[in-house]
Order: C-alpha cells, then structure tokens, then sequence
C-alpha cells in the first residue's frame, strides 16, 4: 500500500433540521491520507470544525465494514459515492484526486425525509418488513432443520437477495424514488425458499400496499438502483416480485392486509 | 456485599435445565398482557428476545441506538454460528460442544449455563432455518458445515461470510412482524442513560432521544439488557462506532455486580492498524484460517516482498508450534503467538506489527475459483482497505481488540444482582469464561434471547409481587436529574480537545498495558495513566452543539466519559486475577513455552466488582466455579 495525502474542497449539505432551509457550505479537507475512508476523511474535518467551534456534520454510519447500511451519501451526484458495489464506508480517499471537489449530500425522497445535514429517517423501510417481510413463525414451532431440503441454486439464489443491508442507496439512486429492489429483495428470498411459499402471495400484495402507502414511487424500469447498489442486489428480483405480485393477484381471492400505518 | 446465588437447579448436568423449567413458576396465558417488559438493544440477544416474549403475549418495548433494529452489530458478525447437530457425522454431540466451549474458555465458566447453551444450540438452527434464513447448503439441499477455530469437528452453520447478518435480519423480522401485531413498541435511536430501581426491583429506564434530544421515562415489570460488548474500551475495535458500555455501566452503578471485566479477546485476523485517523479495525474472519497458512520470515527484520522469501526461511509458526490444530489454534493462543513474532522483530509491513496468512498453497491445492467461492467478499473487503490482491500476495493480519467475555453477572436465569434486571448476549458474563471460542457468540446471544429468557422470565414476573409504578415516580425524578446534570456538564466544559482525542489516548493506554500481555506493573501504571486522561476530559473536552436535537458529539461524550470510568474496574480486574487464564495473560504466570497458567486452587471463580460509590474502589465479591462434571485439565492444542 503506498498511501500519500491529498487536499479536498468539500461542499457539504448542511441543514439544522427536518424543517429547516438547508445549504451546501464550503470546507477544506487538508492533508488526507490516500489510505483514510471516506467517513475517516469526514471525521478528521470534523475534529477541525469541533476545535473551531462549530458543529460538526452529522452523519449516520456504525459498522464501517459496509454490512449495517446506516451509513450513505450522495456523493458526487451518485449514492454511496463513484466505485461500484462499495459503500461510503468502505470507499477510499485513494480513489479521489489531490485538489478534487467533492459535493457531499443527503439521500433524497420523498419518504426519506432529512433529519439533520446528511442524516435521513429511513423508517418507512422498516414499515414495509412490519407488513410483511417475514415468514410466520414463533420460536419453538419449527420443524427439525434439515426435514426440508431446499436445492442449492435456490438457497444461493435466496442469499443474492438477502444480502441487502437496506441503506436506501436504490431509493435515492431512483428518478421516482421508488423501494421496489429494497422490496422485492426480502420478497425474493422468502419466495424462493420452501419455508416462506405459504405466504408468498399475502406477502407480495402487503408489502407492495405498504411500500405505497409510504409514499414511495413507481418502478418504471431506470435501473439504476441495480447500478447503485453496494451490495449488487440484482433487479432480477423486481422480475420475480412482479411475477409472485400477479399470481398472488389473479389467484387469490384472500383480502389484502391493511398496510401498517406510518406513525 | 452481593448476593450471588447462581441458582444452579441440582441432578444430572443432562436434565437440569428440563427440572429447572419445570420448578419455575408459570404466567397463566391471559396474565402476560398485564405485565410490561422493556427490552435494550435489537442486536441477536435482544431482537430473538423480544420477538420471543412478545410471542409469548407480554407487552414488550424495545430501544436501540441505531435508526433501526436491523442495524445492531451482531450484523458484522462473519463467520458463523455452532450447534451440536453432528450433520458431518464426525463425532459431534451436545456433551463434546459443551465440554469444547468449558476447555475454550480456559474452565472459568459455570458447567450448567454452558450445558443449556449446548443443549438449546440445535434449537436454533431449527428456528433459523424456518425463519427463511439462507443458510449454505450442501449440492443435496442439505445444511453445510465447516469448522471454526478452536474445534476438531466440523459444527460450524453459515451464511457465506454473512451470518451475523443474516441472523440478525431473521430476528429483525420476527422482532418486526410483533411491531406490526402491536405487542411490540419499537423506540429507535434511543439511548438508555439510567436504569431505574424501585424498592430494590429494576421497574424502568430512562432514555434519551437521540433526534429531538428529550428525555425519556419508561416504566416496566422488568428490564432485559442485550446492550452488546465494551470492545471500544481499547478504541480501536472490530466494533461498530457506536457499541459502548453506557448502559451496562450505568445499571452497575444502580447495584448490578460486573463480572469478569478483565476477560477482553484479541481476534487474531484483523487488518493491521496504518494510521492515527483510523477509526476501526475490521475483523477479517477466522474461518479464513480453514485454508490460509500464517507465517513470518525465518530472521528477524528480513524486509524482502513475501513472494521473495523462499519456503525454507518462511516459519509457519502455529503449525509448528500447535502441530495438532496448526492454523485452527484458538483465538488467545494464535494472538500471543502473533504477538510473540512481532517482539521477536519478525513482523513485517511497514508497521511491523503483522504477521502474513497466506493462500498460496489452498489455490494451488483448490484453486483460485474454490477459494473466490469460500471468501470472496472477505478478500474484496480486503483489497478495498489494503489495496493489495490476497490471491496473489499474501495477507495482512495483526490481532484487534474483539469481543467482551467479561459482562454484568447474571444468574442461571441471566438474571443481574438487582432483581428484576436481566442481561443477555455479549452483554453479560456467562458462557465463555476467559476465552471466547469462535462461531459462539452469535449461539450464545439467540439461546438467551429465544430460549432462555422466555422461560426463565416467567419464574421472575410470578413469584414477584408488583408495587404500582408510573413515570412520574421520585426515582424517575431522580434519575432523569442526574442525567441531564451529567449531558449539560458536557456542553459546558468548553474545552480544547474532541472526544475522540481522548478516547484515542484511552485506547492506546488500554491496548498496551491491557492487551495481549499484562503485567502488575503495567496495569499499576495504567490506572494512573487512565485516572488521568479522565480528570482531563472532564476540565478539557469540548462538545459542539446543544442538547436539543441530534448531537453526535454529546452521544459519543457520554459514552467516552463511561469508559474512562469503567476502564478502571477493567484494569483493577486484570489485577486480581493472579493467574493466567484464556485471554487474560499476566506475563508473571506463564510455563516455560509461553503458555497461560492457571491457578486452580485460588482462582477458579468469577470476579465480581460492586459499585461502592463515587470515588470509592469497588468491592470485590466471588462466586466460586465448582466443576462437578469435568475435570480441570491444562489446556494445550499442540
Ligand atoms: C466483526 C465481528 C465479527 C463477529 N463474528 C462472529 C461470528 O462469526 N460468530 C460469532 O458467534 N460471533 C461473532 N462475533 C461476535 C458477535 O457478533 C457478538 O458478540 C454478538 O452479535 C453480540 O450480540 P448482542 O445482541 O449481545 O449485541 P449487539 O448486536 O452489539 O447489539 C447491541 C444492541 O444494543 C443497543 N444498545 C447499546 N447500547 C445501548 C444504550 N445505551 N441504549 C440503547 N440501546 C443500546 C444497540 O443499539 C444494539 O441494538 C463477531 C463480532 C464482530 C464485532
Ligand atoms: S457504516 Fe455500516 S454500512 Fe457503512
């Protein structure tokens, strides 16, 4: 690793609250270790600012291994920043250049709402699981675990999808901000798995119910949430949500679920 | 002095838990909406915890830091979780995962807990799987395995490198599903700053909003803590950013014995430390030590590229040394050795302080397809901090701060010395001795969580007779007080240093004379040095912002300011325990080779410090281990 530093001018999105006005302001990120993080980067401008007296920008992050999906920004106009499949986490100055300007903002939609600089209320994305994202089961009914195989391209099939970390990268990355890939990821790997059959279709028409009810847009076919995602999740499982969607609504008769209500 | 009646049920180590469920009392079905139950923290132990409980049809109200319960750190977890199920055939049993787990944690944890854990171990897997989790699976579509340091049997479960996640997201949306039916109230982004007690019965908590900045008042029946380890003591951590001690500490104030806190675990892989702006240390899974070689050259300060060295001056240490589980050695012991190396002057990087693991021989042998298959995400992860490709160079690896054995001291029940609160998941003490084996964790935190606390909260909430409590209660009153003296403290020092800058100087204290290798001397030392870092927090820090909306800088104060204190009683610890054991290493008790001694005859019991008021030294207390069904042997893996 052969790590040098380099100067930045960062134009950040500073905003005091959910219903304050917000702006981008001006910072120098001087003398960065080519081999800092982006959010390490963040840190060290932040212990200035602090020594300044300012505040500092707030901004969501916690594993920094790019596995809890708290952190995310769009950095440079693109969701989680300009590598592929990386995190802002796991993103490293040594892909920036020395005098670059970097513009640093929130995620963006409408059923993302900012709560503070780059900090973003991602709870409509729990409200969509609370419908429906999961297979009903208590703790101790289950059945002995290997009673039911399930075939190995399916059960790889169902980690593809189960893989996301559920950052909202897709939502911001959307010209509708729409959660369909977030959607249909947890859909998918319920649905191809034996143990989640039993309420694929309930599950489909709630969670999609809920996902409107959010606030979330349309999917018409952009992708370029597949492009943005750090976790690769592929739009192939928007096909198959599509797909478990309509048998769910040509073969059943079962009422749909009231969506859970946003608080 | 405490009370600590571990409430160990008597008989047969096989049938002590069955008796013990049968003796509790029960909670009549209609009965359990009349109690109310607030559980701390979403990660494995408090997300399988609550969705249980709530299952069960008690009102349960949940809280965590993060923005949501997904988002715990059991998230990180890599690389998988044991059972006893024995699918491999290969001479697996309860007995064989209960008596591993005892000898991994060097014989200081209580047979009976860890029995249960190996008994309840096949449950979840059960579970898991019928929650939808993608387990890795065999071309047959049955479960695979693998082994994990530490163990000679393959009983290991996973989800690629991802199980942590998995199996937090499983819990998550058991945890999410009670939330939709209401039995659980979801408080997210808050942080609990006290417990309270009530006639000597934890009856709430009081929290602080992390958006709006207020503070909080909930009351309850009984408060289950699954607040996660205190790795971040040594700053420098596998730990997320955010995992702290705060609460654990706090209910140790209130009256809870904090059991063990010496027993911290170096994890052997990690990516070794480049810079002081470094945030974290990311953990590069153990399970990568199944197929890599780790290595150092021959002499000392040889600094030719690792392909340069020719394979007669490479010495592949743990094969050598522990030729009978090689690179698979537990984690204590492969950190020291590593440590041992790069005294020795034989680490290499341009720190020194690493030592190599190596797949050159695994591709030959596999090739490099099998190998993308087992860890491709782990070398991603790798070259993406490293810049440099592990199929082609070899790997960097140093040991990181890990994982906390130590934690509140519980009871069979996981109950906590102040009746009413009980603690679960790496946020108490129970299992794992002094030495965490790897794929245990993630175990110990659903067994509490899904298996333990549902039945054994049941004796508590019977047997207990309840005064009417509501927010508005002197102790609420009191708490909250002293909460908010405490945050507008904070803002007002003014000082010139950041919080991180004095958890950095805490950490590098912490990490040299608390680490891999302790000494009286050092830990003497050490509290000096930690008394004074504390006193000057408290004239010198400075904090930003108000406390009124979302603060960073305050929530990371707070919880520095906890550390400073608690590092104390973690020092103090390593101190009396005059011996050797897992991952504590006093270098005045070693054999010859360098390996831990014990002290059997006067060490073989749990340390636990009660809260003696400020500026008082807390008081020791123990609870002798008694080993009715093992017999104490030296631990050797060679
Ligand atoms: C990188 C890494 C890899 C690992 N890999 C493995 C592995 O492969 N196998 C294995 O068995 N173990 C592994 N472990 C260990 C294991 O992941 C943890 O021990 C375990 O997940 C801890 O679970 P928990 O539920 O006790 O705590 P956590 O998952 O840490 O959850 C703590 C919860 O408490 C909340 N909380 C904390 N403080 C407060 C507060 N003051 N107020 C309110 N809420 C609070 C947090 O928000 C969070 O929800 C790994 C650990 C790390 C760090
Ligand atoms: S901080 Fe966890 S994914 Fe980036």
């Amino acid at each position: 690793m052969s790590s040098k530093s380099i100067n930045l001018t960062l134009k950040v999105w500073r905003q005091q609250g959910p219903k304050a006005p917000g702006r981008l302001e001006t910072y120098k990120a001087e003398n960065i270790s080519t081999d800092a993080s982006f959010l390490e980067m963040l840190d060290i401008v932040n212990e200035r600012l602090t020594l300044e007296g300012k505040e500092p920008i707030a901004f969501d992050h916690d594993c920094r291994e790019g596995i809890c999906g708290m952190c995310g920004s769009v950095v440079n106009g693109r969701p989680h920043g300009p590598q592929k499949e990386t995190t802002l986490c796991q993103l490293h100055m040594r892909h920036f250049q020395d005098g670059d300007t970097v513009y640093i903002e929130p995620f963006r939609a409408r059923a993302l709402p900012v709560v503070k600089d780059l900090v973003v209320d991602r709870s409509a994305l729990d409200q969509i699981i609370a419908a429906g994202g999961f297979i009903s089961v208590n703790t101790g009914q289950a059945p002995e675990a290997n009673s039911l195989p399930v075939p190995k391209d399916k059960a790889d099939l169902a980690m593809d999808a189960a893989a996301c970390i559920g950052c909202g990268a897709c939502i911001a990355a959307c010209p509708n901000a729409a959660a369909m890939l977030f959607t249909s990821a947890k859909i998918s790997q319920l649905a191809l798995l034996p143990h989640g059959r039993p309420e694929a279709a309930k599950r489909a028409l709630a969670m999609l119910a809920q996902m409107d009810a959010a606030g979330f847009g349309n999917c018409t076919n952009h992708k370029e949430c597949e492009m943005e995602c750090p976790k690769g999740i592929s739009i192939s499982n928007i096909a198959r949500l599509n797909r478990e969607f309509l048998k769910a609504a040509l073969a059943s008769a079962e009422e749909i679920p009231a969506a859970t209500k946003k608080e | 002095m405490l009370q600590l009646d571990a409430k160990i049920p008597g008989g047969p180590l096989e049938t002590k838990w069955d008796r013990h469920r049968f003796d509790l009392k029960l909670v009549n079905p209609s009965n359990k909406r009349k109690f109310e139950i607030i559980v701390v923290g979403t990660g494995l132990a408090g997300g399988s915890a609550s969705a249980s409980l709530a299952e069960l049809g008690y009102n349960v109200k949940t809280f965590c830091i993060q923005d949501s319960p997904r988002r715990a750190h059991s998230i990180a977890a890599q690389g998988g979780i044991n059972a006893a199920k024995n699918y491999p055939n290969d001479s697996d049993s309860i007995w064989r995962l209960f008596y591993d787990t005892i000898k991994g944690g060097d014989f200081r944890a209580r047979e009976a807990n860890v029995y249960r854990l190996a008994q309840v171990s096949n449950l979840i897997i059960d579970h898991c799987v019928a929650q939808g989790i993608p387990f890795a699976r065999e071309y047959g579509g049955l479960l695979a395995n693998r082994s994990f340091g530490g163990a000679q049997v393959s009983r290991t479960f996973y989800a690629r490198g991802q199980t942590g996640q998995q199996l937090l997201l499983g819990a998550y949306s058991a945890l999410m599903r009670q939330v939709a039916r209401g039995q659980v109230k979801m408080f997210p982004r808050r942080e609990m700053l006290d417990l309270v007690v009530v006639d000597g019965q934890a009856r709430g908590i009081v929290v602080r909003n992390l958006i709006t900045g207020e503070i909080e008042r909930h009351t309850a029946h009984a408060v289950v803590l699954a607040t996660g380890g205190y790795g971040n003591v040594f700053y420098l951590s596998t730990n997320g950013m955010g995992c702290n001690v705060t609460a654990a500490y706090r209910c140790y104030k209130k009256g809870a014995g904090f059991a063990n806190p010496c027993f911290t675990q170096i994890h052997p892989t990690c990516i070794p430390v480049h810079g002081d702006y470094q945030s974290k240390l990311t953990l590069m899974s153990e399970s990568l030590r199944n197929d890599g070689r780790v290595w150092v050259p021959k002499k000392a300060g040889d600094k030719r590229r690792p392909e340069d060295i020719p394979e007669d001056e490479r010495d592949y240490y743990l094969e050598r040394i522990y030729p009978s589980f090689g690179n698979l050695a537990p984690r204590d012991i492969s950190s020291r050795a590593a440590k041992r190396m790069c005294d020795e002057g034989k680490g290499v990087g341009p720190t020194g302080r690493a030592v190599y693991l190596d797949f050159r021989d695994a591709i030959q042998r596999l090739g490099q397809a099998e190998i993308e298959a087992r860890y491709g995400n782990l070398f991603q992860m790798y070259e993406r901090i490293v810049a440099e490709d592990p199929y082609t160079t070899p790997m960097m690896i140093y040991p990181a701060s890990h994982y906390a054995m130590g934690g509140l001291w519980v009871d069979y029940n996981l109950m906590s010395t102040i009746p009413g609160l009980f603690v679960l998941g790496e946020a108490n003490f129970s299992d794992h001795g002094a030495n965490r084996l790897g794929a245990s964790a993630l175990m110990q935190g659903l067994a509490d969580g899904y298996f333990v606390i549902p039945n054994t909260i049941n004796g508590y909430l019977a047997g207990t007779k309840f005064a009417e409590v509501t927010e508005s209660h002197e102790a609420f009153k009191e708490s909250e007080a002293e909460v908010v003296a405490k945050v507008k403290k904070l803002l007002s020092i003014k000082g010139k240093r950041t919080v991180q800058d004095f958890h950095r100087d805490l950490g590098h204290v912490m990490w040299e004379y608390c680490g891999m290798g302790r000494t009286d001397e050092g830990l003497t030392k050490a509290r000096k040095l930690v008394a004074d870092v504390k006193a000057e927090f408290w004239e010198n820090v400075t904090v930003p912002g108000s406390h009124t909306d979302l603060n960073q800088s305050l929530e990371n104060a707070g919880r520095v300011a906890d550390f400073l204190e608690f590092a104390d009683i973690l020092l103090l610890d390593a101190l009396a325990r005059r011996e050797s054991c897992g991952c504590h290493f006093n270098e005045a008790f070693q054999t010859e080779d360098h390996e831990a001694l014990r002290d059997d005859v006067n060490m073989a019991h749990v340390a636990v410090w009660e809260y003696a008021g400020e500026g008082k030294e807390p008081i020791f207390n123990k609870e002798p281990l008694n080993f009715e069904f093992v017999k104490l042997a030296t631990r050797s893996y060679k």
